[in-house]
């Protein structure tokens, strides 16, 4: 590997990669305590009953069994429910509905893998054959799990104080302008879509170790977190009401979170009260049923929506009424998905000047829904796409004239959306035109005349997606109903030796922080990459942090570093003028090297970092010693990562079969520190935006409310031959508000994806007489709604 | 009930339950916690090992049925500090992320290049159907499997 593969834009291969490849991570369930316990839960095999009343006498005799605990038990030590991060406020002006989230369930069970008993055992089997003898007698209630039925009247309660399960109807935009702007049109596109409900599935089920130190007074729990420190705050301020400088989490090697492993679940928060208990450690590990009946799901969407478009195809106005399904209670960032996260997304690329979005959040008899990759903004594109597409399609336009004619140029950033997002910076048009080159478009209708010889569909399917990323500015959030900050902190120590450890409070379940940051702090110490180790995901060591999620971690987490490297290098300038005998407006900082302007005169980051902490020849009576520098960095804005998807699939109309034959992405990520890691954060994000298009989709038995999407047998994960060879690309324009001009990357992929590859199996199906089909646009789906317009078009 | 067995080279005996499957024995018994679990039903490939030269679930068979195997798993398959030629291509092509499924993805793609020397990206994709990736999309596995196979020269 060169050296400069190292430095910020080089693709240095992976710090993290030797101990993976050869067996050596340590994930959550290889963390082993001398004298642990283990837990196993008892859930609820209804989507709704009430509880009469629950026997563990039988559990508590079997053999190995250490405690049986239940709801009753934690209600007798006062400890709270799961707590909800984000306060949205009604229409009417009411805060939301937002009943107790309890641990084990008090009362009632609302939906199939609630948590109803936690039995602990000296053996994982033990505690899992006693799990079998607690006996609970429910009373079952009917249950209901589509959110449209849920808002009915007469529908059952999931919570008998919440009035048609309705948690919030919450708006945004300016619904005046709107209709004026719907009177004014030419053309009206409408449509209705369902955003398939997903299950996160990261690899890793969810773990933890819980462990009270009675000597120490104190409290360790490893868990499988994408943020520890949110973890510790809330558990010990409104779940558990411990001192939190009395609790550590750690967060080790994670295998991918998605989402899914932002929120404090009912699973540790009670192994650590009950660590306590039983004054042992007690070990859990979801089997992956439990992950899928119990992790936070993603989407779940139903949505109708307008827009309004002038003769030339201009948009003059969106219309917007989504109803969002929550599950059975609200997960921490739940509320703020389908509102903030969405509506503020449906200006999408273009110029669109009144736009007007309702949101009404449901309770259902169903697992909490949360955000899962992209969260908020896939539904948002995939709303504003499918009529974007549908619109090109009614009006006799083509995909990338009805964009040009309503995309911001280039020359109107900052631009304010109606729907209070400023974009500070972009170029939709270089995206697209360089997808359609990339994609060779020009050579489509050749293919697609060559497919139906074959008697193959071909289509073609664009989408030109936005997404709001580094969340967030905490003031912006604070006003939009935030109950955290949304900045992140970072350390940078360096050694007496020369050497570097940066602690940082974003977490890496796959994103390659190890070594991304470490090519930030080499290049802006020039200290050698090998010479630099990146901590994080462990309370004790770094300070603050509010961990990984809405592709946050560079734009702010790599952003504290750079401010926490600006005042080492302040330090430094001072030491180095001390030593050097020179004024400190004469010292030059290059790369690593202090020197004094206009002279050979210089010293390396090394030296200072020496004289640092050895200070002999120290400005001791003006400066500390030392050199380790904090900082926090608070975003002035949100990041606006941008980019042009365009999907080419060919369908075979006699099994209904969609084949991706091509999937072009070309995005706009702002600066990028490693080509190699982008590139892959891509390929995941699209696998997961193809899989919710073609693949998955998870099902709740509308009667039962039982899950019958509960395994990798009845939920398609997207598997290697399911999926195209990406061709993928960047045209970037840098952030202007961050100091590394980053936007972030993770959730691209996931977030343009699934309009394109609908669109494109609707663009093939078109001539047949096909005008909408939902997602996942499954062999079943695709063959009956070739039928239906064969069947039409006989008629 | 007693099993024994040769992990990596090594001897090994243990006394287990009978229901103790070859997982739960290499990583609750032996420490050798690379070999992961990430599913309950035989899907997700993240427990591959090989058993007596050939890629198995060890989540899919009981220890006991190990009677007298020879097992190697990620941790065996390195010759010291030099990684084999299929982890170095995984490293090299970026062929991982959250590195869960990757003990059973590469032990797999080891597996794959024995039976099929110079498998073609399709026939690779169809080969890897029985290990599941949620980070990857599979992309960069493909070209570090292609990469590792020609690196160990259809061995």
């Amino acid at each position: 590997m060169a050296d400069t593969d190292t430095k910020i834009g080089g693709s240095a291969r992976r710090k993290e990669d030797k101990r993976f490849l050869t067996g050596h991570g340590r994930y959550t369930d290889d963390i082993d305590i001398p004298g642990q316990t283990h837990a196993c839960f008892v859930r609820s095999p209804h989507a709704h009953a009430r509880i009469n009343r629950i026997d563990t006498r039988a559990a508590s005799k079997a053999p190995g069994v250490v405690a049986v605990f239940t709801g009753e038990d934690l209600k007798a030590d006062g400890i709270g429910g799961l707590p909800c991060g984000w306060l949205i406020t009604d229409v009417d002006g009411n805060p939301m509905k937002e009943p107790p989230h309890p641990l084990l369930a008090q009362g009632k069970v609302r939906y199939v893998g609630d948590h109803v008993a936690i039995v602990i055992a000296e053996t994982y089997f033990q505690a899992r054959d006693a799990a079998e003898l607690v006996e609970v007698d429910y009373e079952m209630l009917d249950a209901v799990v589509s959110p449209a039925k849920a808002l009915a009247d007469g529908q059952p309660l999931v919570h008998d104080d919440v009035p048609n399960n309705k948690c919030y109807t919450w708006a945004l935009g300016d619904g005046d302008a709107v209709d004026a702007a719907f009177k004014k049109a030419a053309h009206v596109t409408k449509l209705d879509l369902v955003n398939n409900r997903l299950i996160p599935n990261a690899l890793e089920p969810r773990a933890a170790v819980a462990q009270y130190s009675e000597g120490e007074d104190r409290y360790t729990l490893y868990s499988t977190s994408q943020n520890p420190h949110l973890i510790r705050l809330l558990l010990s301020a409104f779940v558990l009401n411990l001192p939190e400088h009395k609790v550590r989490i750690v967060a080790p090697d994670v295998g991918g979170g998605f989402g899914s492993k932002i929120y404090p679940y009912a699973e540790e928060a009670t192994l650590t009260w009950a660590s306590r208990k039983v004054g042992r450690p007690i070990k859990w590990t979801a089997e992956r049923v439990e992950s899928f009946l119990s992790d936070a799901h993603g989407r779940d969407h139903v949505t109708h929506c307008e827009l309004a478009l002038d003769d030339q195809g201009k948009f003059l106005g969106m219309r917007v009424d989504t109803k969002a399904n929550v599950g059975a209670y609200l997960s921490t960032f739940a509320s703020c998905v389908p509102t903030i996260l969405y509506a503020t997304l449906l200006a999408g690329q273009y110029t669109t000047p009144a736009i007007h979005a309702q949101v009404t959040a449901v309770f259902t008899n169903t697992a909490p829904v949360d955000a899962y990759r992209g969260a908020g903004r896939p539904e948002a594109t995939y709303v504003v796409e499918r009529l974007v597409g549908t619109a090109a399609r009614e009006m006799g336009l083509s995909q990338a004239d009805i964009r040009r004619r309503n995309f911001i140029p280039k020359d109107a950033f900052p631009y304010q959306t109606p729907v209070a997002l400023n974009y500070d910076v972009g170029d939709y048009d270089a995206t697209l035109t360089e997808a359609m080159k990339v994609a060779d478009v020009d050579g489509f209708e050749k293919r697609r005349e060559e497919a139906k010889k074959r008697g193959k569909y071909r289509g073609l399917g664009y989408s030109t997606y936005i997404e709001a990323c580094g969340l967030a500015p905490s003031n912006i959030a604070g006003a939009l109903g935030a109950r955290a900050g949304l900045y992140e902190a970072g350390e940078v120590r360096l050694h007496p030796t020369g050497k570097v450890t940066v602690f940082t409070g974003s977490h890496s379940h796959g994103q390659g922080h190890e070594t991304t940051f470490a090519q930030i702090v080499s290049d802006r110490l020039g200290i050698p990459y090998d010479d630099v180790e990146i901590v994080h995901g462990d309370t004790d060591r770094s300070a603050f942090g509010m961990g990984t999620y809405g592709s946050r971690s560079l734009a702010v987490g790599g952003s504290a570093l750079m401010k926490a490297m600006d005042k080492i290098i302040d330090k430094g300038r001072k030491i180095a003028a001390h030593m050097l005998e020179a004024a400190e407006s004469d010292i030059e900082y290059d790369s690593g090297t202090f020197k004094v302007a206009g002279t050979d005169k210089s010293l390396s980051m090394g030296e200072i970092a020496f004289s640092a902490y050895v200070p002999h020849n120290y400005p001791l009576e003006t400066l500390e010693p030392g050199l380790d520098e904090s900082a926090f960095y608070d975003p002035t804005n949100f990041t606006y990562p941008a980019g042009s998807h365009i999907c080419e699939v060919e369908i075979d109309p006699d099994t209904g079969e969609v084949d991706v034959v091509n999937f072009t992405a070309v995005d706009d990520f702002g600066n990028v520190i490693n080509p190699m890691i982008v590139e892959g954060q891509v390929h995941g994000g699209l696998a997961q935006g193809i899989g919710q298009a073609l693949l998955e989709g998870c099902v709740y038995d509308d009667e039962s409310g039982q899950l019958v999407t509960g395994t990798y047998m009845d939920y398609a994960m997207p598997r290697a031959d399911d999926l195209p060879s990406f061709r993928v690309g960047t045209k970037n324009t840098p952030c202007t508000h961050n100091p590394l001009g980053v936007k972030g990357c993770g959730e691209a992929g996931a977030i343009g994806a699934p309009a394109a590859v609908m669109d494109a199996v609707i663009d093939a199906l078109a001539p047949l007489g096909v005008k909408t089909l939902e997602m996942p646009a499954t062999p079943t789906r695709v063959w009956q709604a070739i039928q239906q317009a064969r069947g039409a078009k006989a008629a | 009930m007693n099993v024994s067995m040769t992990v990596n080279g090594r001897s090994v005996t243990a006394d287990v339950e009978a229901r103790t499957l070859l997982a739960d024995f290499l990583r609750d018994h032996l420490s050798l916690t690379g070999t992961h679990i990430g599913c309950d039903t035989g899907q997700c490939g993240a427990c591959t090992v090989h058993v007596n030269g050939r890629a198995i679930k060890s989540c899919s068979m009981l220890a006991a049925q190990a009677e007298g195997a020879e097992v190697v798993t990620i941790e065996g398959l390195a010759n010291g500090e030099e990684l084999h030629p299929m982890q170095a291509a995984f490293r090299e092509h970026h062929g991982l992320q959250c590195g869960f499924c990757t003990p059973g993805m590469v032990m797999s793609a080891v597996d794959l290049v024995r039976n099929h020397p110079n498998a073609s990206d399709e026939v690779i994709r169809e080969q890897l159907e029985g290990n599941i990736c949620r980070c990857t999309g599979y992309e960069n596995i493909v070209r570090a499997v292609k990469a590792g196979a020609a690196a160990m020269g259809g061995k």
